[in-house]
């Protein structure tokens, strides 16, 4: 008995190609001259399932149609001298169709040997994605209106090195061989017909026969030979918390505020709404104050509106969200339009908006100022916190300012507006 | 200032995280982004099938792998989670919650999929669910998931919320303590390997698939100690029980309890209205009412220290109050079932945080 093995008699109907393609695989790796410990063996659902106890090899035994890429989680953290084969039947490729053709596109180093008797043997009989046209099953008792999809074809495509079909009949151990010899991706597709559904919903089918009347003719497909994908084991990266990764602030400013303020800013998506709000958050901590932030925008990106959320604070913020802000600050319609429902909703409170926009009835105070036509759309999210900052002086106009002046958008901010709020 | 994305995957980094399995989802995306500046290695992955399958293949061959999705995501993974509870594979995914059904609002923060990760197993099998109340848990909690998930050979699911990972705030980061990298061990014995022999109920030893001195099987079906499919033998199903037994008796049970002496009600929450619930209990001391806080961080198994205090206080017939960002309870649901006894209340929402008011109201009955 070959070292490969624990028990020869494999668990299969007589006559059942599976047969083949065990006994050639471990003729494949016998010509090789592997080590049974250095080949991890996985199988996936189906008849050939239940293969791996057979084997002296590692064995993984996963869910239906995953385990390639399983078995490329494996052969991606394994040493290069280690062997990972993958067996699957024609349902589990193509439930994870995906995974071949990912692992056939990142090149990843397995070995996929599929059982394709072109049918769900261990359920009944169905058809599935690689049921040839005509193929007569239980579901389709006429045959197969559809055509079946050419899985050598669809991984060659996606970039594998190697693929090949063979007639699951005979020796094709030296085929097996040089798919497991690839560096890389490569699969062999076993055609075969199963004993027990296929025969018997098609009395008079011949395997040869049928290959070449549906387009299932053996063949070879290499594709550009490449670096396997490996987990890359890379030097220790820099500590996230690092002080040039976190900046540290020092307090230099004061501040008079006693409680707790929460301000919302609205305005639209690349008008640096999210921005100002941080560099008010800075300004706050450089003022002896603790600050939370956050943002609230649609899933698309650079559209729509743009709103954020700032607490500022005497003492630690235990809960950082507003059930009703002191201040809302809206700079554009998009803004405006997002917190409708909230500034109609304030019982107390102020409204700094753009004399441009109507806000909804409110018991909040409403100051209109002109945001955009003073400082423009790039900058008027900033300007109204200038403006907010001056009128409400919860932090000095000097912090802010100091904060822009140090910050990346500095050398788009005019001094005019800057200069325009020291002298309010 | 800091976000919870920044300290939840440096602290995964520094305790011994190998590689982090990416796919971009909102709200845990920003995840990716620092994993992909800080984790020894990284692997984009094409879906959250295979992003659990190649964790898998990696925590078999010995790495120590991390994810982080949204409930879409890892609904998409949920199979393949079975598949590493029943193969005892170490791995965390970390869950950043956010508003549903379905894709719900994806920017907006929520407590929803407690639920879900509760029925998550088939059979019920639990998978071990740490949930990240503040700030400091964001640096705290991620090596408790890594080392539970080694010590118990499981999944490890670490909770947390979009207002967690994606809200700013100052933060003074002298407070950061040290992380120690996990520590791990494999089986070094001379006998043959059985992959699934453990000793008194718990995890078996590890040793990565592909060793060079023993055989080493894994599967995802019922099975034996050795790791063979077994259709209903006494020994595959006394496997199938240590699954439960380990989780259960090997998760460590961690809570904040603030315990007055004579309180007026019994506050309990997890997660992001942890933060909520405490300034409430801030907000009725500062009126002369005394209440308690149960703040919990192990969710799953739910430890029984959760069921004493919960008597300790039902028994002097006082209110409970369960505080979380949904709208069924789901905390209290499970730990009571749908039909909450009698003096214990709710306060939810969806949308918006939980507010300290709400929670006063409701205590205030």
């Amino acid at each position: 008995m070959s070292e490969f093995l624990i028990n020869p008699d494999f668990p299969y109907c007589k006559g059942c190609g599976h047969h083949q393609v065990a006994r050639n695989t471990v003729r494949a790796l016998e010509m090789l001259d592997r080590r049974p410990l250095d080949v991890v063996l996985l199988t996936d659902i189906g008849c050939h399932g239940i293969v791996g106890r057979n084997f002296a090899t590692h064995t993984v035994h996963g869910l239906h149609g995953r385990s390639v890429a399983l078995g490329g989680g494996i052969a991606m953290a394994l040493p290069r001298d280690k062997d990972v084969v993958v067996f699957i039947g024609d349902g589990g490729a193509t439930i994870g169709l995906q995974h071949l053709l990912e692992a056939a596109r990142l090149n990843v180093n397995v070995t996929v040997v599929i059982h394709n008797n072109m049918l769900y043997g261990m359920t009944g009989g169905q058809p599935s994605g690689l049921t040839p046209h005509g193929f007569r099953t239980v579901i389709a008792r006429e045959g197969s209106p559809y055509p079946h999809h050419d899985i050598c074809q669809l991984v060659h495509k996606a970039g594998a090195p190697y693929a090949r079909r063979v007639l699951g009949l005979g020796d094709f151990s030296d085929v097996l061989a040089e798919a497991l010899a690839v560096e890389g991706f490569a699969l062999v597709e076993v055609l075969e017909l199963c004993t027990s559904h296929a025969l018997k919903m098609n009395p008079d089918l011949r395997l040869r026969q049928l290959a070449e009347e549906v387009g299932y003719e053996p063949g070879i497909w290499r594709g550009e030979e490449r670096a396997p994908f490996r987990l890359r084991d890379e030097q220790p990266r820099a500590s996230l918390v690092a002080p040039e990764q976190v900046r540290e602030t020092n307090v230099r400013f004061g501040s008079a505020l006693e409680g707790r303020f929460s301000l919302v800013l609205g305005g639209s998506a690349g008008e640096g709404a999210q921005r100002a709000a941080e560099l008010l958050v800075e300004a706050a901590m450089a003022s002896g104050l603790h600050a939370t932030k956050k943002g609230s925008y649609p899933v698309t990106v650079g559209v729509g509106f743009s709103t954020a959320e700032v607490i500022l604070s005497r003492e630690p913020i235990l809960y950082h969200g507003i059930a009703e802000p002191d201040a809302v600050v809206i700079t554009s319609d998009d803004g405006l339009a997002h917190n409708r429902e909230r500034i109609a909703a304030m019982t107390a409170g102020r409204v700094w908006i753009d004399e441009s926009l109507q806000p909804p009835e409110t018991k909040a105070e409403v100051w209109f100022r002109d945001f955009r036509g003073r400082a423009g759309p790039r900058n008027a999210a900033i300007y109204s916190l200038l403006t907010l900052v001056g009128e409400t002086e919860m932090i000095g106009s000097e912090a802010l300012i100091e904060v822009i002046r140090e910050s990346s958008i500095a050398q788009y901010v005019p001094d005019r507006l800057l200069d325009g709020v020291k002298a309010t | 200032m800091v976000d919870g994305s920044r300290l939840i995957t440096e602290s995964l980094a520094r305790a011994g995280a190998d590689a982090y399995i990416g796919y971009p989802i909102t709200p845990a995306s920003l995840i990716y982004t620092y994993a992909s500046r800080r984790f020894p290695a990284i692997l984009p992955a094409p879906d959250e099938i295979t992003a659990l399958q190649w964790m898998a293949g990696l925590a078999a061959a010995g790495k120590l792998p991390v994810s982080a999705t949204a409930f879409p995501g890892l609904a998409l993974m949920t199979e393949s989670v079975n598949m590493a509870v029943m193969m005892e594979l170490p791995m965390v995914i970390v869950l950043v919650q956010r508003l549903g059904p379905s894709t719900g609002t994806a920017t907006a923060g929520a407590q929803d999929d407690l639920r879900f990760l509760y029925g998550m197993i088939s059979g019920g099998y639990p998978v071990p669910v740490f949930c990240i109340a503040d700030i400091d848990d964001c640096w705290s909690l991620p090596p408790v998931a890594l080392q539970t998930a080694v010590d118990l050979r499981t999944p490890v699911v670490l909770l947390t919320s979009k207002e967690v990972v994606m809200t700013e705030r100052s933060f003074d980061m002298n407070r950061l303590g040290e992380v120690h990298p996990v520590s791990r061990s494999t089986y070094e014995g001379t006998a043959p390997y059985r992959p699934y022999e453990a000793e008194q109920g718990g995890a078996p030893p590890f040793l990565p698939i592909g060793d060079g001195a023993h055989q080493v099987r894994m599967t995802a079906s019922t099975h034996d100690r050795d790791g063979l499919l077994r259709h209903s033998t006494g020994e595959a199903l006394a496997n199938s029980r240590r699954l439960l037994t380990k989780v259960r008796t090997g998760t460590p049970p961690l809570y904040h309890l603030e315990e007055a002496e004579n309180p007026a009600a019994l506050i309990v929450t997890y997660g992001i209205t942890s933060g909520a619930a405490r300034e409430a209990v801030r907000m009725l001391r500062a009126d002369g009412v005394e209440v308690s806080l149960l703040v919990a961080r192990t969710l799953i198994p739910v430890p029984r220290d959760y069921y004493r205090i919960l008597d300790r206080t039902m028994e002097r017939e006082l209110p409970v109050v369960f505080a979380e960002q949904n709208l069924q309870a789901q905390f209290a649901a499970m730990l009571f079932g749908e039909r909450l006894p009698e003096g214990v209340r709710f306060v939810g929402d969806i949308g918006h945080m939980v507010t300290p008011d709400a929670i006063v109201r409701e205590v205030r009955g």
